[in-house]
């Protein structure tokens, strides 16, 4: 395992995602609040695009006719099929034992911590006084 | 092929057919009102479009009566069907024009009558009986209070509803039929059918008895996934539904089409919080007559794979209605273990009442 810097922390603010490739996988990268997560780019049901996928809310109800919104933001549904992925875990909505999309562990990192090293930088310049999204994998 | 499963008299026929003779047998059931009426408006005829006395399906040739309608003479159908087939228990499904005519207060007095006249001229007279109780559905309230009604006689097990209704079963206009039937532990028998005064199809009237007949499975598709996705298994989370006559061979398909689509839109219907093949699977049997599989144990045996419970099957012969010939209402593809489940130990998991 090793530590690839995908790109400056500023360019996905709270809310945000960034599709980038880490050793020619594509990873969709989320920013929740500050709390940073990677998704392999491919749903499980069929490969569709997560990252280009409508970024949703966890939908509940205790009876018929009530809906309940909670944790604005952190479901994403393929753009293909609608399926949901809880993007802190994820685990798929309605199967979330046995379908869930691959995680990969992401950070952040300052530059004056990463030029310590090591860490590949395929194509991102890497300075100390900036903050970097960094991928495990 | 010889019969891979014999006759037993520990069997429970879930879905028997007891004809009414006409209105004139439920007259001294009714009160002096709607006794009076049916004679003085010279009304009769209450046989079910579905099944009209004269036609093939309704009865088997060799269990046609000499005189009378199919299945209106007792000694008869405990011959053909009790002894003939083996029956610990069987339940009788009466179909008649209450559970469907228009007026509300007519259907409910022929309901009422029904329910009687077959307690008193059929369960009364042979212990292996066992009966749904008829309502009328077009009314939900006159409905529950029928339930409450009969509810104490425990030789009626199941509340009969039709298939095709004034609307689909998940509208919340049908609760306190549902309400009733879980208050007293009640399943809800879904027999094939309409109520004749809406297209049995989805895109109108049918021309030929090929396309209404083979059609009839799709009714009770748009019924499963009613109660499915309005939540009716959330409002009542013990009820359970008993598919009488559906065919079976249907399922597995349309539980995959069902999945596949409630993982893409579940957001709409929040409350549907597992797969439509989980409600399925807890909350729904089926009659077993007709099958509607061909007679190959191997791709019977995949069907009841796809199906993916042993437990949802009851053992039916839908006497005296003509779905087999011969003496053999099983078809071949049936492990013994899982006979012993349909024929068995599923009808008493799924009545309570044929125990206590």
């Amino acid at each position: 395992m090793s530590r690839h810097v995908v790109a400056a922390a500023a360019e996905v603010p709270p809310g945000g995602r960034k599709l980038v490739m880490v050793r020619g996988r594509p990873i969709a990268v989320f920013n929740l609040d500050g709390a940073f997560f990677g998704l392999l780019n491919r749903c499980p049901h069929q490969g569709g695009s997560l990252c280009e996928g409508l970024l949703t809310s966890a939908v509940t109800a205790d009876a018929p006719g009530e809906y309940r919104m909670s944790r604005h933001g952190e479901i994403i549904r393929c753009p293909w099929h609608g399926w949901e992925f809880d993007i802190r875990t994820g685990q798929s909505w309605c199967e979330p034992d046995r379908i869930a999309a691959r995680q990969y562990p992401v950070e952040v990192q300052s530059g004056a911590d990463l030029v310590r090293g090591p860490y590949i930088a395929e194509t991102i310049p890497v300075s100390v006084e900036a903050d970097y999204i960094v991928v495990e994998m | 092929m010889p019969p891979i499963a014999a006759p037993s008299a520990e069997r429970i026929d879930c879905d028997i057919h007891p004809g009414v003779p006409g209105i004139k047998a439920l007259l001294p059931y009714m009160n002096t009102y709607w006794a009076d009426a049916f004679v003085q408006r010279g009304m009769d005829g209450f046989d079910m479009a579905s099944y009209p006395p004269g036609a093939p399906i309704a009865c088997r040739p060799d269990w046609r009566p000499p005189v009378g309608k199919p299945g209106t003479n007792l000694a008869q159908l405990q011959s053909a069907a009790l002894d003939a087939f083996g029956a610990r228990f069987a339940i009788c499904n009466p179909l008649y024009g209450g559970q469907v005519a228009v007026s509300e207060t007519m259907a409910a007095a022929i309901c009422s009558a029904l329910n009687d006249w077959i307690a008193a001229e059929w369960l009364a007279r042979d212990p292996r009986l066992r009966a749904s109780i008829v309502v009328p559905a077009q009314a939900p309230h006159l409905a529950a209070e029928e339930i409450e009604r009969l509810a104490p006689d425990r030789r009626f097990v199941q509340i009969l509803l039709p298939a095709g209704a004034d609307m689909l079963y998940g509208k919340s206009y049908y609760w306190p039929i549902f309400a009733a039937a879980e208050k007293h532990n009640l399943p809800i028998g879904i027999h094939a059918g309409t109520m004749y005064r809406h297209a049995p199809t989805s895109n109108g009237w049918p021309s030929f008895y090929l396309h209404d007949y083979v059609a009839g499975s799709q009714i009770f598709e748009d019924q499963l996934l009613s109660i499915i996705s309005e939540g009716t298994l959330v409002k009542f989370p013990t009820l359970r539904f008993v598919l009488l006559e559906s065919g079976v061979t249907w399922l597995p398909g349309f539980i995959w089409r069902a999945i596949k689509t409630w993982r893409g839109v579940r957001a709409e219907v929040p409350w549907v919080k597992r797969s439509p093949a989980a409600y399925i699977r807890d909350h729904f049997r089926l009659t077993m007559q007709p099958f509607d599989a061909p007679n190959d144990a191997a791709i019977v045996a995949q069907i009841l794979d796809e199906i993916g419970s042993d437990d949802m099957l009851l053992y039916a012969t839908d006497w005296p209605h003509w779905q087999f010939d011969g003496n053999q209402p099983i078809p071949a593809g049936f492990s013994p273990a899982l006979l012993r489940k349909i024929t068995v130990d599923n009808p008493l998991a799924t009545y309570p009442r044929l125990t206590a």
